[in-house]
C-alpha cells in the first residue's frame, strides 16, 4: 500500500457498498417474484395432485404422486353448468372468436392509422380525437346499447333463415361476439397505428403514387409489410384483452356457446357436488395458456414495438 | 413552345401564398435547378410538377398537353427523393421494378429493363440486397435507377445529394452530370446549394419567398446577377457588397466608399453599370466577386479597369489552391482571393487590386442592378 493511502483518512471501499446495494436490489427483485409466481406455482402443484390430497394436506407440499388425471378431466369430462363434457368445447369456441376479432380489429386499425396519416382529409384531428374516445369508453356503459343492435342483427338471422335457409352468421353467438371486440377494439388499434405510422416516412407514399400504385397497393405493398412490430404489439394486446373478456363473453353468449372464461367460472362456481380443486385449476391454467405462449413466442417484440410507436407521435 | 412550361403559377395554403406567380419553361433535354433558401418554395414547385401537391392556380405543361389535373403516375415522370424514399421490404431490382409492376409490364420486360439500367450504374452485383444493406451512395444510385428504369419524359430531384458527405457529394454530382450528358434527359433538379446549380445546370432558376429573382445560364446568374439576393447567394465565397455613394465630375463617375481608417477611396464606376444615368451623391452598393479582389500580380492582364487600393489586412484564411484575405472597407468584411504562395499577414497594409470590370453597382432601395 502506498504511503498516499496510508496518510488519507480512510474510505468506503465503494466496491463494497455496491455489492450491498446489489444484495437489497437482488433480494427485493427476487422476493416479489416469488410473491407474484406463488399462485401460480400452488395452482400447478394443486393440478397434479389427486382430490383427497388436496383436501388432506398442505397447500405447498409437493405432490406425492404427481399425475395429469384433473388435466384430463378438466379438458374433457367435467361438468360445466349442466353438460358433463368438460372444456375442451368452449376451448375452441374462444379460438374461434379470438382469432376473427383480432384480425379484423387489427386490419382495420392499420387501415385507420393508414387514413389518418397519409391520406389526411379536413376534421381528421376530431375523428382520431372521438376514436381514441373510445378507449376511456367502460365495457358496462356499452352493454345494453350493444344488445339492443345484437337483437336487432339476430332478427335479421330469423329473416334470413326464414327466407333462405340460412341466417348468413346474424345471431350467432360466436358472431356476435366477434363483432363486439372488434368494434370495442378499433379504438386501441387505431391508436396504435395511427402513433407508428405518423412516423412512417411520407415520401415512401409519394414515391409509390408516382410509380403508379393505388390506396390498396399502397397500403398493402409499403406500409403492412413495414409494420411488423406494431403489429405485433396490436395482436398481442387484442388477443390478451378479446381472450380475457368475461363481461362480454358470459353477457352475449349462453350455454355451450360460451367463451373459455365463462365456462371456467362455471367449473369452478358449481353448486352441487364436492369441489375439486385439482380440476378446477387445471382448467383455469388451460384457460390461462393461450395468452403466456403469445407472450412467449411474440413478448419480446413487445418492448420494442412499444417504444416503436412510442418515440414519436 | 418549350418541353416544360409553367404558367402563372400559384401555391396558396389558407391566406399565406408559397408561390407568387412563377413563368418557367425548360426546353426538351435541359437541366433547369431551382435553387433558394429554405422555405422559398422550390420543393412545393417540384411537388407540383410531380403532381403531390395540387396548384391553386397557373398552369404545368409537359411537351404541350397541360398536366394540371394528372394523376403523378399518369405524368409520365420520376422522381428522386431527398431521403431516397427506397422501399425498406424490397430487394434493389423490386424497388427498380415497382413501378413497371404497377403498370402491368410484363416481367422478362421488366427483368431487362433493370438489368440494362444496372448495368449504366454499375448496380448488378447489389440487385439482391435490401435497402438497409446499402451505403448512402450505393441507396443514392438505387433511387436514380429506379428513376431511369422507366425512360420518364422528365426527372425530378429533390435535393438528392445533401444526405451524403462532401467527398461523396462530389462525386455523385459528377455522376449526375455524366447521366445527363449520356442520356439526354429532361431534368427538373431542386437544391438550396448553390455550387450544385452552378455545376450541374444548363438554366438556373433562382426563387426567394415564391417570388422568381432570376433565370438563365449559370454564367449568367453568376457574372450579371438581376439584384442583390441573386449577387449575394450565388457563389462562395460570397459577393462583397460595400455600400458607398456616387461622385460626378467632368463626365465620368466614381463611387467614394468610406473608410474607418483612412481617406475615402474613390473607384471609377464600373463600366457595367448604365453610366449615364448615375447621379451625384446617389447612393450606391458596390458588387465585386473575390476573385476579382486580387493582389498586384495575380490581376487580370487583360482588364483595362483594374485600381489599386492599399488597405489593412484583417484576417488571412489560407485554401490551399488560394488564399483568401479579409480586409474592412466602408464597415463591412471585404474577402479577397489572392495566389496561394502570397505572404501577407494580419495588420500588414498591403495593396489590393480591384478589377472593376467584373464590379456591379446596386440599387440600395430596390436592390436592383444599375
Amino acid at each position: 500500500m502506498s504511503v498516499d493511502a496510508l496518510a488519507a483518512p480512510p474510505q468506503r471501499d465503494p466496491s463494497r457498498s455496491s455489492l450491498t446495494t446489489r444484495i437489497v436490489i437482488y433480494g427485493l427483485l427476487g422476493f416479489f417474484a416469488i410473491v407474484y409466481l406463488l399462485p401460480l406455482v400452488v395452482m400447478v402443484m394443486t393440478s397434479l395432485k389427486p382430490l383427497d390430497e388436496v383436501t388432506g394436506g398442505n397447500m405447498f407440499a409437493l405432490p406425492r404422486e404427481p399425475s395429469f388425471d384433473a388435466w384430463t378431466k378438466a379438458w374433457g369430462t367435467t361438468c360445466v353448468g349442466l353438460t358433463c363434457e368438460g372444456i375442451k368445447g368452449y376451448f375452441w369456441n374462444s379460438i374461434k372468436m379470438v382469432v376473427p376479432a383480432v384480425l379484423i380489429s387489427t386490419m382495420l386499425g392499420a387501415l385507420n392509422g393508414y387514413v389518418l396519416t397519409k391520406w389526411r382529409f379536413a376534421g381528421h384531428r376530431l375523428v382520431f380525437g372521438l376514436m381514441l374516445f373510445a378507449c376511456f369508453i367502460p365495457f358496462q356503459s356499452v352493454i345494453i346499447p350493444m344488445a339492443v343492435i345484437l337483437g336487432d342483427l339476430g332478427q335479421l338471422g330469423n329473416f334470413f333463415t326464414d327466407n333462405l335457409g340460412v341466417s348468413l352468421g346474424f345471431g350467432n353467438p360466436t358472431v356476435n361476439l366477434v363483432i363486439v371486440h372488434t368494434v370495442y377494439g378499433l379504438g386501441f388499434t387505431t391508436l396504435f397505428f395511427r402513433n407508428y405510422y405518423e412516423a412512417f416516412p411520407t415520401e415512401l407514399v409519394k414515391s409509390a403514387m408516382i410509380d403508379g400504385a393505388g390506396f390498396f397497393q399502397i397500403f398493402w405493398r409499403i406500409l403492412l409489410p413495414n409494420s411488423a412490430p406494431i403489429f405485433i404489439v396490436t395482436v398481442i394486446y387484442q388477443f390478451t384483452n378479446i381472450w380475457n373478456d368475461f363481461l362480454f363473453g358470459a353477457t352475449f353468449a349462453a350455454g355451450d356457446q360460451s367463451p373459455m372464461t365463462v365456462a371456467v367460472n362455471n367449473v369452478v362456481n358449481t353448486s352441487t357436488g364436492i369441489i375439486e380443486y385439482n380440476v378446477n385449476m387445471a382448467a383455469a391454467i388451460i384457460a390461462a395458456a393461450p395468452t403466456l405462449l403469445v407472450y412467449i413466442v411474440a413478448g419480446r417484440y413487445f418492448v420494442r414495438g412499444l417504444m416503436a410507436g412510442a418515440v414519436k407521435g | 413552345m418549350s418541353f416544360l412550361e409553367i404558367r402563372r403559377l400559384k401555391k396558396r395554403y389558407g391566406a399565406l401564398e408559397i408561390l407568387k406567380g412563377i413563368d418557367l419553361t425548360l426546353e426538351k433535354g435541359g437541366f433547369l435547378v431551382l435553387v433558394g433558401p429554405s422555405g422559398c418554395g422550390k420543393s412545393t414547385m417540384l411537388n407540383m410538377i410531380a403532381g403531390l401537391d395540387t396548384i391553386s392556380e397557373g398552369e404545368i405543361s409537359i411537351d404541350g398537353a397541360v398536366i394540371n389535373n394528372l394523376h403523378p403516375s399518369k405524368r409520365d415522370i420520376a422522381m428522386v427523393f431527398q431521403s431516397y424514399a427506397l422501399y425498406p421490404n424490397m430487394t434493389v431490382e423490386q424497388n427498380m421494378a415497382f413501378g413497371m409492376e404497377m403498370r402491368r409490364v410484363p416481367k422478362a420486360e421488366r427483368d431487362a429493363a433493370v438489368a440494362e439500367v444496372a448495368k449504366t450504374l454499375q448496380l448488378g452485383h447489389l440487385l439482391k440486397r435490401r435497402p438497409s444493406q446499402l451505403s448512402g451512395g450505393q441507396r443514392q444510385r438505387v433511387a436514380m435507377g429506379r428513376a431511369l428504369v422507366r425512360h420518364p419524359r422528365v426527372f425530378l430531384f429533390d435535393e438528392p445529394l445533401s444526405n451524403l458527405d462532401a467527398k461523396l457529394r462530389v462525386d455523385m454530382r459528377t455522376e449526375i452530370k455524366r447521366l445527363h450528358q449520356s442520356t439526354g434527359t429532361t431534368i427538373v433538379y431542386v437544391t438550396h446549394d448553390q455550387i450544385e446549380a452552378m455545376t450541374l445546370a444548363t438554366k438556373i432558376a433562382v426563387l426567394k419567398e415564391g417570388v422568381l429573382q432570376q433565370v438563365g445560364a449559370p454564367h449568367e446568374i453568376y457574372n450579371h446577377p438581376a439584384n442583390l439576393f441573386v449577387a449575394d447567394f450565388m457563389g462562395s465565397p460570397s459577393m462583397n457588397l460595400i455600400t458607398g455613394k456616387i461622385a460626378r465630375a467632368n463626365g465620368a463617375a466614381s463611387v467614394m466608399l468610406e473608410r474607418a481608417d483612412g481617406a475615402p477611396i474613390a473607384l471609377p464606376a464600373p463600366r457595367g453599370a448604365d453610366v449615364g444615368r448615375l447621379i451625384d451623391g446617389q447612393a450606391v452598393i458596390m458588387g465585386i466577386r473575390p476573385e476579382a479582389i486580387t493582389d498586384r500580380d495575380g490581376a487580370d492582364r487583360n482588364s483595362t479597369g483594374v485600381s489599386m487600393v492599399d488597405a489593412r489586412v484583417d484576417v488571412v484564411q489560407p485554401a490551399g489552391s488560394d488564399t483568401f484575405v479579409v480586409t474592412r472597407i466602408a464597415g463591412k468584411e471585404v474577402t479577397a482571393r489572392m495566389r496561394a504562395e502570397i505572404d501577407v499577414q494580419p495588420g500588414q497594409t498591403v495593396p489590393f487590386a480591384f478589377n472593376l470590370d467584373k464590379a456591379l453597382l446596386f440599387d440600395p432601395a430596390s436592390g436592383a442592378r444599375l
